[in-house]
């Protein structure tokens, strides 16, 4: 561990920093948060020459140490924080050779913090293309460092890298400019003040939050004691601090640098003006949604479809095989469903996850930003909330984290609580099985009435994030200015690697953060659902067995258990008659009559089951609260659907398998739908999931915020329970009338 | 008339002469919108908003309401030549 050198990744964002980390680390890299905050923190470990190891950390992308957003400012606090546990022994400050420019301005700033550097100049593949050549030698020189050529593409020079950081030591601390020119007053004050304290740290601690939007401010450390400038003043003297720096590396460049225009060639002007072009632009944005949205449900139904026959295998399999019992029981139905109940999702989110990287890989995110950004706009949403909205449709929780780039606090918290009502992924079996027990099977024009439906729901969930977006765009009364800056990057072929760890990382991320919460609450239900009170629940297995002596079985169990006798008849009848012997024949009976007994068992276990989660807490709260869901067209067993719902939507079908004692098997999902159309309305005397309450829960489950973990995400994002509660309050009674005036006026 | 960034048209070029700081955010400095330099407008979006331009060869995209508080020269093309 002693020989193991700190080294941090700086650099702007599209320099190729992420390839320049992946080429380092390979998969030995590991992905968490910083203490506190949302952002992510990417640190990996790369063997160097004589088994020296490097800690690579990989900061979030940065312009300059002049912070505005809370991602910049992890930089900045490592950087001012020598007592920090990752503080470099080294800072590897990545750029690109098409923007060195732009790139050096951070590197500067770094240099001046007096912390070892080495450049990295990446991409060096397209020097020749772009008619670029460089004095590597007299670069070193003048920015007082050590230069690495790579390109992270091609994978060349990283050797060269790895030499540069185990010989860190040689590399000067040495500072490239002395800022305390722009305001020698000013600083001559801060040297009197604090003598001990290097000054230009001084200046970036002073300056940190000078740019802050109002929600990121609390994680910086207060400032003001010692600010004896006005914010106005200092973001001068920052713009001030800007120019010089650009001074000093343009003087840098003119002598290194050589770009022969004549020379450059490259494809960027001629795709863009067809990507932003502003027809073919938006025809080509739609076109590549609907491959997305295409590829998303029909590709993932195959894994998807594999993962769910396992799951339930696997719980059949530790029901057979384990002593019955509580363990047992919880182990199968609740441990195991709850975690089928997330990894059934890991198809649709790794889908939607590569598309996106690959968008944003390519450069080309950046150009719908561009294109949607006037649109979204009188809605007081951002170009860039398009990204959000589109990850909304696998799921809200990386949506909601995909906002934070979004620079103006307003739009971005609008864009936050309306990427909810955005169809997700979790409300599609809910759909699926009531537009199947619902909607009729015709057809109009060709189209079916099922799929017109779920496309339907789809505009309507979009539709209702719009709307809702425009009427808190009127009521939200936050002044921010708009700052809308947004880098365009040049077109790149998606590199394979930077793709697939892209892709493992969220999903995992995703898996264990939403994770947590499906399987608490799964065990939870499972425990108020086999647990009870009342006699009625300690003595169902008697009572039950009482009922079925006297009056018999359910209709519905009358029904099954003659229809499988039937089919088992048929089935081994041919061979009876066949046989001529009378003892065969005898045989036969004895076998029917055994499978009528076992047939019988199974009918009676899942009325057990059914009476005793009537009796146990969760249908005492079923009861409790179905006076409020039957003006809505729900019997209490949908309430209890419903309100388990409220911890994730897709628990719904679940639910609804347990309280109807079927097996939440792929093979069953047939007779779950089967069983629900069967229901009656004590009532009313009609089918209970009829087109007026089929209709209410659909609109129900379009609208209402039903899910824990997005509830969490939101309140982390915006630092306080007070968006997330109205969040849920706003759409939970607002599904509620929406419902309410459906069934009222449909039945 | 006061030329802005917001005047040029597709494919005309500017040397930025003035800025109004107070109002723009740094982060456009740091991606070298500083006067002297040159820009470039590469698309407009419908609506004449937002703009696409090259500013000393940064790609980036800003709303109309920022280029208008970004002063400069037109480069006259027949000038050059």
């Amino acid at each position: 561990m002693s020989k193991s050198i700190n080294v941090a990744l700086i650099g702007n964002p599209n320099t190729g920093k992420t390839s320049v980390f992946n080429q380092l680390t390979g998969l030995s890299q590991k992905v968490g948060n910083y203490p506190g905050i949302t952002v992510e923190k990417k640190e990996g470990i790369c063997k160097l020459s004589r088994g020296v190891k490097a800690h690579i950390l990989d900061l979030p992308g940065t312009y300059s140490l002049n912070t505005t957003s809370l991602d910049e400012s992890v930089v900045v606090e490592l950087l001012l924080n020598k007592k920090d546990k990752d503080f470099p022994d080294v800072a590897v400050v990545v750029s690109d050779v098409e923007n060195l420019k732009r790139n050096l301005l951070v590197f500067t700033q770094i240099k001046d913090l007096k912390i070892p550097s080495i450049l990295v100049i990446n991409m060096s593949d397209r020097m020749e293309k772009k008619g670029i050549s460089l004095n590597i030698s007299l670069l070193e020189e003048l920015l007082n460092t050590k230069v690495a050529l790579i390109s992270s593409r091609k994978g060349t020079g990283i050797d060269g890298l790895k030499q540069l950081i185990a010989d860190y030591k040689t590399i000067s601390a040495e500072p490239n400019l002395d800022t305390t020119v722009i305001a020698p007053e000013y600083f001559e004050k801060l040297r009197k003040t604090f003598p001990k304290e290097d000054l230009y740290k001084l200046w970036i601690v002073i300056t940190q939050d000078v740019n802050f939007m109002p929600i990121e401010k609390k994680a910086v450390k207060d400032t003001s004691s010692f600010t004896t400038k006005s914010k106005a003043e200092l973001k001068r003297l920052q713009q001030k601090e800007t120019i010089l720096r650009y001074q000093f590396i343009n003087k840098v460049l003119k002598e290194t640098y050589l770009i022969d225009r004549n020379a450059a060639k490259g494809w960027r002007a001629s795709i863009d003006r067809i990507l932003t072009h502003r027809v073919f632009g938006y025809l080509i944005f739609l076109f590549i949604l609907v491959t997305i949205f295409q590829a998303i449900y029909d590709w993932s139904s195959y894994p998807m479809d594999f993962i769910d026959a396992q799951f339930a295998a696997a719980s059949e399999w530790i029901k057979t095989t384990l002593p019955p019992g509580v363990f047992t029981n919880l182990l199968a139905e609740g441990i195991l469903a709850g975690i089928g109940g997330i990894v059934i999702f890991i198809p649709q989110i790794a889908f939607l996850f590569l598309f996106i990287a690959l968008l944003e890989e390519s450069g080309y995110m950046s150009r719908v930003v561009f294109l949607m950004d006037r649109i979204m706009r009188p809605f007081g949403l951002s170009g860039k909330s398009i990204v959000p909205l589109i990850s909304g449709t696998a799921c809200a929780i990386p949506a909601v984290m995909a906002t934070r780039n979004i620079e103006n606090w307003k739009e971005r918290l609008i864009t936050i609580l309306v990427t909810p009502f955005i169809t997700c992924s979790a409300r599609l079996p809910v759909y699926l099985i009531i537009i199947a027990l619902v909607i009729p099977e015709g057809r109009f024009f060709g189209l079916s009435y099922q799929a017109l439906t779920l496309t339907l729901l789809y505009l309507i969930g979009f539709g209702a994030a719009i709307f809702s977006a425009m009427i808190l765009n009127k009521i939200l009364k936050i002044r921010s200015r708009s700052f809308f800056v947004v880098e365009m990057p040049s077109y790149k072929m998606p590199l394979f690697k930077n793709v697939f760890y892209t892709v493992v990382e969220k999903t995992k991320s995703f898996v264990y953060g939403a994770g947590k919460i499906i399987l608490s609450i799964s065990i939870v239900l499972w425990f108020l659902g086999s647990n009870g009170y009342s006699s009625e629940f300690n003595n169902a297995e008697e009572i039950v067995t009482q009922k079925i002596e006297t009056i018999g079985f359910d209709e519905y169990n009358q029904e099954q258990i003659q229809r499988e006798l039937n089919s088992y008849r048929s089935r081994v009848m041919p061979e009876a008659s066949s046989a001529s012997d009378s003892e065969m024949a005898l045989a036969m009976r004895d076998s029917i009559q055994i499978k009528k007994l076992s047939l019988e068992n199974k009918a009676r276990n899942q009325e057990i089951a059914s009476y005793k989660l009537e009796n146990s807490y969760i249908g005492t709260i079923g009861k409790a609260i179905e006076p409020m869901v039957l003006p809505l067209g729900y019997d209490w067993k949908i309430g209890i659907a419903v309100l388990t719902s409220f911890a994730a939507r897709e628990v719904f079908v679940g639910t609804l398998a347990t309280i109807y004692s079927v097996g939440n098997d792929e093979e069953e999902t047939e007779t779950i739908k089967e069983r629900m159309a069967s229901e009656i309305n004590p009532k009313t005397k009609k089918s209970l999931f009829n087109l007026a309450s089929g209709i209410s829960l659909l609109l129900f489950y379009a609208f209402a915020m039903q899910c824990m973990s997005t509830l969490a995400i939101v309140k982390r994002e915006t630092n306080s329970w007070r968006w997330p509660i109205a969040q849920l309050i706003f759409m939970s009674v607002f599904a509620y009338i929406v419902a309410l005036i459906a069934f009222q006026v449909l039945k | 008339m006061r030329i802005t960034v917001a005047h040029l048209k597709r494919g005309e070029r500017g040397i930025i002469k003035r800025f109004a700081e107070d109002i723009l955010p740094i982060k456009l400095l740091e991606l070298g919108c500083l006067p002297g330099n040159e820009v470039e407008m590469v698309q407009i979006a419908p609506l004449k908003d937002p703009l696409y331009i090259n500013v000393s060869g940064s790609h980036i995209a800003i709303r109309r309401a920022t280029a208008l508080q970004i002063e400069l020269d037109i480069i006259d093309p027949k000038a050059i030549l």
